[in-house]
């Protein structure tokens, strides 16, 4: 039996990518990392900031993410995201700046713990990748 | 009959008037097939967005706790609406069509005896709607900068409703935007954002378990902000594609009838050319004859 199922990841502007050789997608999900092995029984989750590796036939892939969702049903995945970047050929700048806006909006006073949980997760994030 | 000179001055500004409006048509169309890749690239998201609140609302066991996004307020007294235009004219109907739709609804509302608050997005649009409902537009927000439809500017109008909805200033969220079909056709569209309007009929939900992490409540209440800006941005991308295909059509119309304009007023000035010398022969002949 194959151990493949298929994976969909799209952002607001298009269908980011498409795969259907998938074998282990690793997310960051709000309360850990998960691996969706084939036929994981249907989830619906969060993403925190962080980095989605996709374990496929042709090799491995790892995407930095900024925020999303996950519906894993039927072996099909689904990742929507609002900001993805492809960690191959990442633009070193527009880590920084997001980064930086990051930090600022850290030290913005109105702000509470699960923000700022996730604030600093995507910063610690962001300084793995530099 | 005007003079000849007349007649050719008129030739040539309805010539170069055609011109602009074949040029316009040009670009409109580079655009529109721009526009419209876009908004059918932006079509997954929204749709796997909406799936996923389907699946989510269909398991929702406690109605009473559920999100005020997802159930309402409760209430039905006051009616936000937000109506998307474009910022630029000559685009044949393409505003008038939403605003129109836009104040049959608000027609409907003040019958009733609701509240109506109205939110433009688009010069355009505010343009239409302050002489009649002035009083009703709390916020005006246009993208006149930025170049393309992105998903940033959505989120900025998302954002500004569902602040004013967790102030409470209003129970129904409605917008209104032209949904694009082709280039000749747009169809004008209102839809309900706040509360969600769930569509039951595909729920078949019912037989899949999901597991949810973190609890099902916790999803929702972060995916429907989320999902309000998305509905936003689908609007946005469709207006767009609508747009360009309306001026394009707009402006083809245009040109041809300037095309029409030229042939009428260059058979008149031939006529009136003839007319000219048949008469100075006229006066030459008569003036010879009577020697």
């Amino acid at each position: 039996m194959s151990e493949e199922y298929s994976l969909e990841i799209v952002n607001p502007e298009k269908s980011f990518l498409s795969k259907d050789d998938v074998t282990e997608v690793v997310v960051p999900a709000f309360e850990g990392e998960i691996g969706i092995l084939k036929d994981h029984i249907s989830i619906i989750s969060f993403l925190k900031p962080g980095i989605i590796k996709i374990f496929s036939k042709s090799g491995e892939d790892s995407y930095y993410v900024n925020d999303g969702i996950i519906e894993f049903k039927n072996n099909n995945l689904s990742i929507l995201t609002s900001l993805i970047l492809d960690l191959k050929d990442i633009d070193k700048e527009k880590i920084l700046e997001i980064k930086k806006s990051a930090e600022k909006e850290l030290n913005k006073s109105e702000i509470n713990d699960q923000e700022k949980y996730l604030l600093d997760q995507k910063i610690e994030v962001l300084k793995s990748i530099n | 009959m005007a003079s000849l000179d007349d007649l050719k001055k008129r030739i040539s500004s309805v010539k170069s008037t055609q011109k602009i409006t074949k040029a316009m048509k040009m670009v409109a169309a580079a655009k529109l097939r721009r526009a419209q890749e876009s908004a059918e690239k932006g079509r997954p998201y929204s749709d796997k967005m909406n799936n996923i609140i389907l699946n989510l609302s269909g398991g929702i066991s406690d109605i009473e706790n559920a999100p005020k996004l997802l159930s309402g307020t409760g209430e039905d007294k006051i009616h936000l609406c937000v109506v998307m235009t474009s910022d630029r004219g000559l685009c044949g109907g393409f505003n008038t069509n939403i605003i129109k739709k836009a104040k049959l609804y608000f027609q409907k509302i003040l019958d009733e005896g609701k509240t109506l608050k109205i939110i433009t997005v688009g010069t355009k649009g505010y343009d239409q709607l302050k002489r009649v409902y002035g009083d009703k537009i709390i916020e005006r927000i246009s993208f006149k900068e930025s170049k393309n439809v992105n998903y940033f500017d959505a989120e900025k109008v998302g954002n500004i409703v569902i602040e004013k909805f967790e102030k409470k200033e209003f129970d129904v969220c409605v917008i209104f935007y032209n949904q694009f079909k082709n280039v000749i056709t747009q169809i004008p569209q209102e839809q309900q954002i706040i509360p969600l309007k769930t569509i039951n009929e595909e729920t078949n939900s019912s037989d899949d378990n999901y597991e949810f992490e973190p609890e099902e409540d916790e999803i929702l209440s972060n995916l429907l902000p989320k999902n309000i800006s998305t509905q936003i941005f689908k609007a946005m991308l469709e207006n767009s594609a609508s747009e360009q295909g309306s001026r394009m059509s707009a402006m083809d119309n245009a040109t041809r009838n300037a095309g029409e304009m030229v042939d009428k007023l260059t058979i008149e000035y031939n006529r009136s050319r003839q007319a000219a010398i048949t008469k100075e022969l006229i006066e030459i002949i008569s003036g010879a004859e009577s020697l």
